[in-house]
């Protein structure tokens, strides 16, 4: 059992990187963009990519897929996204579904519609077990657990401790007042969408062994980071944390459990907590 | 009669174009007799469409899962058809009863909560339905679907033929028939509250409007008319399949209704009819990735402005 | 005598984690009354109209209306009792036109709100009914533009005839002139001083000129709290009221 909640952990903080950039650009920009999930595909296929034609080390093409997809986010924040920012969340669901579309079916021509296999460098690899077997825990969750909560660490001491970080609070807090204020909104929305999709690009790196990588990936996945927004509320981390840390155990423990009820333990949690408390389970109240 | 008599009176009037469109459209068996499979398909389409317009167009509700009740619809009329009575119409009303009652339920998961929750909790339904259709394969036959449902025939005369003559007839009855019915709802007081709800949920509340009765019924009635378009879609394809629930279901009537236009009710026929010839054109051309296109041209209409596509004669009219 | 007694709240309170918004607050309002509740911004004047509306529960205390104790209603069930207030910022329907919008209040009240297969208007009062209010609120010219597309002095009047449009016993306007520019106030003013003497109105504002032209009696409230009431010369002479506004007894906003 500690291993089963061994691996929701890791799975939990992996969710919270991969969904951590929706939540910000929906508090931040009141924007739903389900094309969230074709950044991470994006970083995932990035590294495949470097990996099997550059012949790039595994961990050399992490951070590069995280450099590739915030590049990629600033591109589309500034030409795309920017004139989506006004208009009603129908339009901008539809939006992103087209731009969902149109990845899906663009890695699907270019690079085929296999799974992808990453090869993990072997220090990566292997297991260790603690307490006769009580808890199993692979090495590279082990290692995924470890870079999550560094990042982690990271974005709160960003968001708190630097100046960036304040100018991002006020602005989700009250975009009016704060550009009233002198601070330039342009800029916040382009880094912050920048480094969550890099996120969410990282996310789908390193989780390409862990949760497979197709040309499917976002549909697959979309919904997790949906309900970890959705659930968690998207005034600050704690609340996606914890959301993905809830979702992240209960799935793989739905799994081991009750295989045949799978996706329905997930999705009926969502609904009973959504019912309860629609702004979120930890939300302060917002939209 | 004083001026505010006669504006209204005449904004309820039919307008000359939509009996014209209709005595077209129902003409249609009869000048494409070869297409009447499509047609039949084309109408069932459109009025799954219709529903999501009284909800989403009227009442402002966005649904990602809306083909939970057409899945649902498809389902039991498949199943009525196959273990109790092959009677069509019989058949149709117990696969609109039985998702008005789903309907009714699901509607108290989208009262509260901002346009995220409501597009999680119906996708997650549809999922959780797709879920329990694939789970329960001793009834449903799982991801083969239900197949070999043989209908009898509609009104104890009209056989099912191949060539989709009876189905096309079938269909565009029973759409007009629905067409009728959400004609008078939605110039009723009725409607216009669910208008008023979708403008200005505040206010609807303030002048006296039990909101979360109204959506309830709205969101009941939509649910039943799309369980309808599944029972019709069953019945004149004689099976039923795990994708009447899926996502994609969703997002494509989703969209037909975003190019026909919300809000006056033909939004769903000209969509669907729009959306599958473009289908059928593009899918001639490249048959693998209308996806990719389906994509393109959805980010440029919204870039663009939805509003502008269908109705150039409203341009004036509504912003 | 308690019996002309329209609206009225006993010890109520509103809190917000730590803030007190509403503080202990007991007020009557009497039948026919013209009754301004002013007050500094931040006083707790909206929250009071939030509480006795019902899109706030208090923290504590109740809310009587016609004699009876209305605490436990939602908000539509007290509008249906007769209790309506304007929003300070125009809460229209955009999508519909003035007189799709009052005819569609007017067949709420008229218990036909929920009709689905007869037609907006198909009873001949409803018609009769929104001529009345698009002719006194000067909306005759514009029943049929788009609410959008209106002016904000037309937007301003519309609010106030849907308002009208609920047939209220008591009428919370919440600063009514709020906006709107010099020249279309005067035609706002006529309408609010026109109205009928048997409907109770509780007027929050800020302007000075209307409070002393309109209101019979006065409520200050300051902190969330009523500092002192009475009539309008009465007031206009208190010290503390005066000091509450800094010593300027004029115009804010």
């Amino acid at each position: 059992m500690l291993t089963l909640l061994f691996d929701g952990v890791a799975y939990g903080m992996l969710l919270f990187i991969l969904s951590i950039g929706l939540a910000v650009t929906l508090g931040l920009m009141n924007f739903i963009n389900l094309a969230h999930g074709a950044f991470a595909m994006a970083g995932g296929y990035t590294t495949v990519l470097l990996m099997q034609h550059a012949g790039l080390p595994f961990l050399l093409c992490v951070p590069l897929a995280f450099v590739f997809t915030a590049l990629l986010g600033a591109v589309m924040e500034a030409t795309l996204y920017r004139r989506m920012y006004n208009k009603p969340h129908l339009d901008q669901v539809l939006f992103s579904i087209g731009l969902t579309f149109m990845a899906v079916a663009g890695v699907d021509y270019f690079v085929g519609s296999t799974q992808q296999l990453v090869q993990l460098p072997e220090f990566l690899k292997g297991r260790t077990e603690l307490w006769d077997g009580a808890l199993g825990m692979g090495h590279y969750r082990l290692a995924i657990i470890a870079v999550c909560v560094v990042l982690t660490l990271e974005l709160q001491l960003l968001l708190v401790r630097t100046r960036f970080g304040s100018q991002l609070r006020a602005a989700v807090d009250n975009q009016r007042v704060a550009a009233g204020l002198g601070i330039d909104v342009n800029k916040v929305f382009l880094l912050t969408f920048a480094v969550g999709s890099g996120l969410a690009g990282l996310g789908g790196a390193l989780g390409a062994e862990v949760l497979g990588l197709d040309p499917i990936f976002p549909f697959k996945f979309m919904i997790y980071f949906l309900i970890v927004v959705a659930v968690g509320g998207t005034s600050g981390l704690t609340g996606p944390l914890l959301a993905a840390l809830l979702l992240g155990i209960a799935d793989v423990a739905g799994e081991y459990y009750i295989p045949k009820l799978g996706a329905f333990i997930v999705y009926s949690l969502m609904i009973v907590i959504l019912l309860w408390r629609p702004q979120g389970l930890f939300s302060r109240g917002g939209k | 009669m004083n001026r505010s008599a006669l504006s209204l009176s005449l904004a309820a009037k039919p307008r000359w174009w939509e009996f014209a469109l209709w005595a077209f459209l129902l003409s249609l068996p009869l000048l494409l007799p070869t297409h009447a499979l499509l047609i039949s398909e084309i109408t069932v389409i459109a009025l799954f469409a219709m529903s999501l317009d009284l909800i989403l167009g009227y009442s402002g509700i966005l649904s990602l899962g809306h083909a939970a009740f057409f899945g649902m619809g498809a389902y039991s009329a498949a199943l009525f058809a196959k273990h109790i009575n092959p009677d069509p119409l019989l058949g149709l009303a117990v696969a609109t009863s039985v998702t008005a009652l789903l309907g009714a339920i699901c509607s108290l998961g989208i009262l509260r909560g901002s346009d995220l929750t409501r597009l999680m909790v119906t996708l997650g339904v549809a999922l959780i339905l797709q879920e329990l259709a694939n789970k329960l394969d001793f009834i449903t036959g799982g991801a083969d679907g239900l197949q070999g449902v043989v209908m009898g025939p509609v009104l104890g005369q009209f056989e099912f033929d191949l060539m989709g003559q009876t189905a096309a007839w079938y269909t565009l009855s029973t759409t007009l028939a629905v067409f009728l019915l959400l004609r008078q709802v939605v110039v009723s007081p009725f409607g216009f509250s669910l208008q008023a709800i979708r403008d200005n949920a505040l206010r609807a509340q303030a002048i006296g409007i039990p909101v979360y009765a109204r959506l309830i019924a709205a969101y009941t009635l939509a649910a039943a008319l799309a369980g309808m378009a599944g029972g019709l879609q069953a019945q004149t394809t004689g099976f039923a399949s795990l994708d009447v629930f899926g996502f994609d279901r969703s997002a494509d009537v989703l969209l037909m209704l975003v190019i026909g236009g919300t809000g006056w009710l033909w939004g769903g026929i000209v969509g669907a009819v729009v959306f599958k010839s473009l289908h059928s054109i593009i899918s001639a051309w490249t048959p693998q990735y209308w996806t990719f296109w389906l994509g393109l041209f959805l980010v440029l209409l919204m870039l663009v402005g939805r509003a502008r596509l269908i109705r150039p004669w409203t341009w004036g009219r509504r912003a | 005598m308690s019996a002309d007694i329209v609206l009225s709240c006993e010890g109520l309170v509103k809190r917000f984690g730590g803030i007190t918004a509403t503080d202990k607050v007991s007020l009557q309002l009497l039948r026919g009354a013209r009754h301004a509740l002013i007050g500094p911004n931040g006083a707790g004047k909206t929250t009071l109209i939030n509480l006795f509306t019902g899109v706030l529960p208090p923290t504590a205390g109740s809310i009587r209306l016609l004699g009876k104790d209305i605490s436990h209603l939602s908000p539509h069930q007290r509008v249906q009792r007769g209790l309506v207030r304007t929003f300070q910022i125009n809460q229209l329907f955009d999508g519909l036109t003035p007189l799709q919008t009052l005819a569609m209040t007017v067949s709420q009240h008229l218990g036909m709100g929920a009709t689905a297969l007869r037609p907006l208007g198909h009873d001949p009062r409803v018609a009769k009914r929104c001529e009345n209010l698009l002719s006194q609120f000067h909306l005759l010219e514009v029943m049929d533009h788009p609410t959008q597309q209106l002016a904000y002095g037309k937007r301003r009047l519309l609010e106030m005839a849907i308002a009208m449009a609920c047939e209220p016993s008591v009428l919370l306007l919440d600063e009514p002139v709020a906006g709107v520019p010099a020249g279309e106030r005067e035609e706002l003013l006529h309408t609010v001083a026109a109205l009928p003497a048997d409907v109770s109105v509780l007027l929050i504002e800020h302007d000075m000129d209307l409070v002393f032209s309109f209101a019979k009696s006065m409520t200050v409230m300051v902190n969330g709290a009523v500092l002192t009431e009475g009539r309008p010369a009465e007031m206009a002479a208190d010290a503390r009221v005066r000091e509450v506004y800094l010593g300027h007894g004029g115009k804010h906003g």
